[in-house]
């Protein structure tokens, strides 16, 4: 492979992950003054800043590999949904609080295997920005694992809802496992993660903790990719109106 | 005290080492903008000094991915300097190594507790905040139990204390 062709897959790949990380912190903010009680909007306001704070540190490596005068919020505040290549998973509406907090579950489950395995990566940054990202994943896991028992093992009300989330969830998990040309190429040179090969560590996480809290495992009956291409549920664009509405109204504003 | 951990020891074995001690004092008066008695170099943040040209060249440390307070401190140690008239200085942030709790300074530790906020644990994981017992740093009793994982900023956990009935902050592991 060329130069040239490789800095495009890393450049690629970096804002992917960029992409996937601010999408769902955006997502979560949303329930900043709206969670069930003042400790859990901390909470998720805390999770939400990590999320962020991780897409930063990826956007602002993908600027540094760009070259030009692109910076950071220019990646993050004046590309259009199509340019956006995040998980489908991410950018669905927060829904109620069982179907965040599975989606949590899901992801944190995800990050934890992925941001392991990034840590290995052959490109340092990545592997540095893994390194510190990871410590902060054992934390949302541990919280998002906490939640599916209370709200699985709690009321039938509680019981029924997140396993409704399940169901509705489940279809977008199999993206999070494909692995496309890009990646492939990346990963024969050591810098990318093999997605498929998290995929047993990932079920069987998931798995224990629907087991404990009286849950099922949904069938894998239906799948909706699309996210690494730009093809997106048509909840994106809402987001990123949302989103980059200031930036766009004030381009380089400075508080 | 406890015997501090490993991560404490390389950094004051760079501070005693380095060329230019004065730099190192006088960035001592620099704080965390969130907790103003912990000075960047007691919390860890503060990670080389190094002189190249005529250049200080600073390097820190974010303690979260989201610190919200790194470009504070960056703008604060570029002041200090400047006023004490070395103008021509940099701050570079650094992801690796990546910052740890263990690289708090036993002085650190101390004020910590005076403030009001239990310091991180010897030995704990990153994730692994226990459910109870950790020491409440006004009464001191283990009498606690945690009221929540995250407290007003990425880095604290919210304990209560069934003794003296005060909620304090816990400085967690990473
Ligand atoms: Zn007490």
């Amino acid at each position: 492979m060329n130069e040239t062709t490789h800095n495009e897959h890393l450049i690629e790949y970096v804002k992917r992950l960029a992409d996937d990380a601010l999408i769902l912190g955006h997502r979560i903010s949303e329930w900043c003054s709206h969670a069930p009680f003042l400790e859990e909007d901390i909470a998720l306001a805390n999770v939400a800043l990590d999320y962020i704070g991780r897409s930063r540190l990826y956007y602002q490596y993908a600027a540094a590999l760009i070259g030009d005068d692109t910076s950071e919020d220019d990646l993050a505040y004046m590309r259009d949904q199509r340019d956006f290549h995040n998980l489908l998973i991410v950018e669905l509406p927060r829904g109620n609080f069982a179907y965040s907090m599975v989606r949590q579950l899901i992801m944190d489950a995800y990050n934890t295997e992925y941001l392991d395995a990034l840590r290995h990566s052959r490109d340092t940054t990545l592997a540095a920005i893994a390194e510190k990202a990871s410590k902060e994943t054992r934390y949302h896991l541990r919280r998002s694992r906490d939640w599916i028992l209370r709200l699985g093992d709690g009321t039938p009300e509680s019981h029924d809802k997140t396993q409704a989330a399940l169901e509705e969830l489940w279809g977008y998990t199999h993206e999070l496992f494909d692995l496309d040309p890009v990646e492939t190429a990346l990963l024969e040179a050591g810098i990318a993660v093999d997605t498929p090969a998290l995929k047993a560590r990932w079920l069987s996480t998931i798995s224990t903790t629907l087991e404990a809290a009286t849950l099922t495992l949904p069938e894998d009956d239906w799948a909706v990719r699309g996210g690494r291409t730009g093809y997106h549920t048509e909840n994106l664009g809402h987001l990123l109106t949302d989103m980059q509405s200031v930036h766009r109204a004030y381009p380089g504003q400075q508080w | 005290m406890d015997k501090p951990d490993t991560g404490w020891i390389e950094r004051e074995t760079r501070r005693a080492h380095s060329d230019l001690p004065e730099i190192w004092t006088l960035l001592d008066s620099v704080c965390d903008p969130e907790i103003p008695v912990l000075s960047l170099f007691d919390l860890g943040v503060l990670h080389d000094i190094r002189q190249l040209g005529g250049c200080i060249k600073v390097s820190i440390t974010p303690t979260y991915s989201g610190c919200p307070a790194l470009e504070t401190m960056r703008d604060d140690i570029l002041k200090t300097l400047s006023q004490a008239g070395f103008e021509d200085a940099q701050v570079e942030v650094c992801l690796s190594p990546v910052w740890s709790s263990n690289w708090m300074s036993p002085e650190g530790r101390r004020k910590l507790k005076d403030y009001g906020i239990a310091p991180p644990m010897k030995h704990c994981r990153a994730g692994d905040t226990p459910d109870a017992g950790i020491g409440c740093p006004f009464c001191g009793s283990h009498n606690t139990a945690r009221l929540s994982e995250f407290g007003a900023t990425a880095c604290k956990a919210m304990f209560t204390c069934a003794d003296c009935k005060e909620t304090f902050d816990f400085f967690k592991n990473i």
